[in-house]
């Protein structure tokens, strides 16, 4: 398959890219609900919208009334979203909370999935236990009571925790905490008795939950796949996740290198516009290379990802962590060119670093993601 | 099946047929590769063999059209044969100049009368081509070339001298830029062919860092060039030479590399080393490597549908060059002191260190990183006064 996209895939993102820049600019949802303090760091009425442009099911079967699309149709919308910084419930929703819902019962998904489409359904994602991302790790436990479960345990940086609907829970169910078998997975919902938030806002403005579970009750209706065998879909939701989080990279990255070439044009300095000096030229075209490359196997990636390839999850980690170091120049020659302006909080740039630093951070940052590249190539 | 399928099902099967079991082994240096010409020595019937059975069926140029020797193969079908060869570890029958720079010109540029004759030589792998455009005063600057091409009616007569001509000394022919009006820097240049045995032509090799000398000065005394050997028009040959340098680039990038041979974290292993340190720099390393092979993989795709922006070549050819350089950086630090070893049969008379030392070249030769970046700033991202 060529790596561009299809006709389909081309109008997608004509259309995406427009509406995205009209309704999810920077100013009018990250700025806005930053400077309003809103609790859930998000608008809903944006969500309703991604909802009537039909993005919310996206990856949703068409049998569950979604579109049965896959993580290149995804990424379109995402990097939208990064270029725009905008506020959105997109990822961990519509990319890998569906990811999961899509391995689980008739039963759940008849539960959560019409809500989402709709745009009214919020989910996150609980995986996370500690400052860094590692899932090959999952302590939280759930034991067996009676016909169901009862979920103690903590966990961390899960982004929308404190507005979600359902949090979709990584839990262990039997075995030690590094053990590969005995994960489930669970889809929570927010009202469950034993929720307890410590809601947080990051860098990026966007909320975080530490959250709590104190002994939740939970039936056996509310597992995703098999009891002990929630890898196979957690590994799934993770992948959706870190080539989305790419894929997001990659337009925070355009998006600043936008803005930043755009000010070598018109900034003058020594009587001169600044972008006439080769020493920032040369910088600007290095970061132009690291750019196209990290575009380049993200796609590649989510190629291979909705081809069911086996490569997949090799490349899945060669696209975050790609994306992540070429997200992270961008942003930081962005401010640096910018010079004192670059600072500041009236220009935008500086809120591109703050998304990156965020976004490179989930779902495992470019060393995690060097280990597994290094350990999936046998070495 | 779609076509393309069975398309792929016969050529893996062809090449299961027909590729000799010497020419699936890895090349293993600068003498393994088939070059071709009046001259050219082949290092075993295998060889030969592999590089007349493909020509035979115009695979040593697929894509090219049947009648100027090539299998006029699809972008898409082009695309399965180099999958297939990679697959099955095949080596390429034929690398040249003439494939990768003068070829695409002249499908471009040449009169029907050149293509048949100079494009079917080389798909058959009979005259090898170098290229005269670098003198020692026109390295980056090379619109400011001073060999000069004197009309004389039906023919000119050229003097000058070239320099770092690579296999000047082993070419039978040579694609030449030539100054025929000096009055006129950009329009005053023509891209003029001719053999090298005319009288006048001589070659002295360079010895390169690396202890070989694949290239040469190249001196022209008084060599008479027949009108007809023009390619495009009179002083309009920048145009021909722009053209061919962003296929020598496209080329030199390694784009179309593929995954299989970019990556070289396993070298850990193999070496029975236990270093933390070379380990992640590696795994670095090889995530660059597979992300650029997706790059260069898209680059292809985009350009064969016309979607690639023309000066793309420039981008890959920095971003592929450093790429290749760091691969030998690791390679040496993989190898420790054994790497060092210059002449010494177990690493084959200092392979690791020559290909390391031939490696700096990549950056320079074709256009330097430096040049390439200055015209990404010019033509891709319109950066003033660039
Ligand atoms: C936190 C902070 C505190 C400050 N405090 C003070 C203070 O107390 N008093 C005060 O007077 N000033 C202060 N400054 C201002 C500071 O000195 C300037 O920001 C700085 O000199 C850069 O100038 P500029 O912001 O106009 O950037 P510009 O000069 O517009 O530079 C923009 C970009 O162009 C590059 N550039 C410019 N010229 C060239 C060139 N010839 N070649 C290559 N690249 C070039 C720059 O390196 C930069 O990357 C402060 C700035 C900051 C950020
Ligand atoms: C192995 C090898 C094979 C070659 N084969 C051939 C061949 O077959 N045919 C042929 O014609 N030529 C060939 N060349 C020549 C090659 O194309 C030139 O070496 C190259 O174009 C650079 O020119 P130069 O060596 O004169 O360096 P210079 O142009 O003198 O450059 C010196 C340094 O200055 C930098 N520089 C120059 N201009 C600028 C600028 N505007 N901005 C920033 N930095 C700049 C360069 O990047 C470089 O780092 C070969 C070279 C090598 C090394």
């Amino acid at each position: 398959m060529p790596l561009y996209h299809t006709e389909d895939q081309a109008m997608l993102a004509e259309s995406v890219t427009g509406f995205m820049a009209d309704e999810g600019g920077i100013k009018k949802q990250l700025r806005h609900w930053r400077d309003t303090n809103c609790k859930d760091g998000f608008g809903h009425a944006l969500w309703k919208q991604f909802a009537e442009m039909g993005l919310t099911g996206m990856l949703a079967a068409e049998a569950d009334g979604g579109l049965s699309m896959g993580h290149v149709e995804a990424g379109i919308v995402l990097a939208e979203i990064g270029r725009n910084l905008t506020p959105s419930p997109f990822l961990t929703t519509s990319v890998m909370g569906v990811t999961a819902l899509n391995e689980a019962s008739d039963d759940l998904r008849g539960r959560w999935l019409p809500g989402i489409i709709a745009g009214e359904t919020v989910l996150a994602m609980a995986i996370d236990e500690g400052a860094k991302h590692k899932p090959e790790k999952i302590a939280c436990r759930a034991e067996k009571a009676g016909n169901g479960f009862r979920l103690t345990g903590a966990k961390d940086f899960v982004i929308h925790g404190t507005s979600a609907d359902a949090i979709i829970v990584a839990a262990r169910t039997s075995g030690s905490d590094s053990d590969a078998d005995g994960v489930t997975l669970f889809a929570v919902p927010k009202d469950a008795a034993g929720i307890g938030h410590n809601a947080v806002r990051l860098v990026d403005s966007s909320i975080a939950s530490h959250v709590r579970f104190d002994g939740v009750e939970l039936d056996g209706s509310s597992v995703i796949g098999e009891v002990d065998g929630g890898r196979a879909v957690l590994s799934k939701v993770l992948s959706a996740g870190r080539i989305g989080a790419a894929a997001e990279q990659t337009g925070v990255a355009g998006g600043a290198f936008a803005m930043t070439t755009g000010y070598l044009k018109t900034r003058k300095q020594f009587g001169k516009l600044i972008g006439e000096f080769q020493a920032l030229q040369h910088r600007a075209a290095h970061l132009y290379s690291e750019l196209e490359i990290a575009e380049a196997v993200v796609i590649k990636a989510q190629q291979l990802l909705d081809g069911g390839s086996e490569r997949a999850e090799l490349m899945v980690s060669v696209a975050k962590a790609k994306a992540a170091r070429a997200c992270n120049l961008a942003v930081r020659e962005g401010v640096q060119m910018h010079g004192g302006v670059g600072m500041t909080d009236e220009y935008d740039i500086g809120l591109y670093m703050k998304r990156e630093r965020a976004l490179t951070e989930f779902m495992g940052d470019a060393n995690y993601h060097a280990e597994r590249v290094a350990q999936l190539s046998g070495y | 099946m779609s076509e393309l399928e069975t398309f792929r099902a016969e050529i893996r099967a062809w090449i299961e047929a027909n590729c000799p079991e010497e020419m699936r082994r890895p090349v293993q240096g600068e003498d393994d590769i088939c070059w071709g010409g009046r001259n050219f020595v082949f290092k075993s019937a295998a060889q030969k063999q592999w590089m007349e059975v493909c020509a035979a069926k115009g695979y040593t140029v697929p894509d090219w059209p049947k009648p100027y020797g090539g299998a006029g193969m699809s972008p898409q079908e082009a695309k399965v044969w180099r999958e297939e060869l990679a697959r099955a570890g095949a080596r390429p029958p034929l690398s040249s100049f003439g494939i990768w720079m003068l070829g695409p010109a002249l499908l471009k540029f040449g009169t029907e009368e050149q293509k048949v004759l100079y494009l079917n030589q080389i798909a058959r792998g009979e005259i090898r081509w170098c290229q005269g455009y670098s003198e020692p005063g026109s390295g980056s600057d090379l619109v400011s070339l001073q060999t000069y091409g004197e009309d004389k009616g039906d023919h000119w007569v050229v003097n000058g001298q070239k320099i770092w001509t690579s296999y000047a000394d082993k070419a039978d022919w040579i694609f030449c830029l030539v100054r025929t009006d000096k009055t006129n820097v950009y329009q005053g240049i023509s891209f003029l062919l001719f053999d090298m045995t005319t009288p006048g032509v001589t070659t002295k090799p360079i010895k390169l860092i690396s202890g070989n000398s694949p290239f040469c000065e190249t001196f022209f005394d008084n060599v008479v060039v027949p009108k007809h050997q023009i390619v495009g028009q009179l002083n309009r040959g920048w145009d021909v030479a722009k053209y061919l340098l962003g296929h020598e680039r496209e080329m030199i990038s390694g784009a179309g590399g593929g995954e299989q041979t970019s990556t070289i974290g396993k070298v850990l292993t193999r070496n029975g080393l236990d270093d933390p340190m070379l380990r992640a720099e590696l795994a670095q390393f090889d995530i660059d490597a597979l992300a650029f092979a997706a790059c260069g993989e898209k680059f292809l795709d985009e350009i064969k549908v016309g979607k690639a922006h023309p000066a793309k070549p420039n981008m890959m050819k920095y971003a592929g060059t450093e790429l290749n350089k760091r691969r030998h950086e690791l390679l040496m630090a993989a190898g420790g002191s054994t790497a060092l070893e210059w002449e010494s049969e177990e690493t084959r008379g200092g392979a690791p260190a020559r290909s390391w030392l031939r490696t700096k070249a990549n950056s320079i030769e074709g256009g330097t990183s430096e040049v390439m970046l200055n015209v990404v700033a010019k033509r891709i991202l319109e950066l003033p006064g660039a």
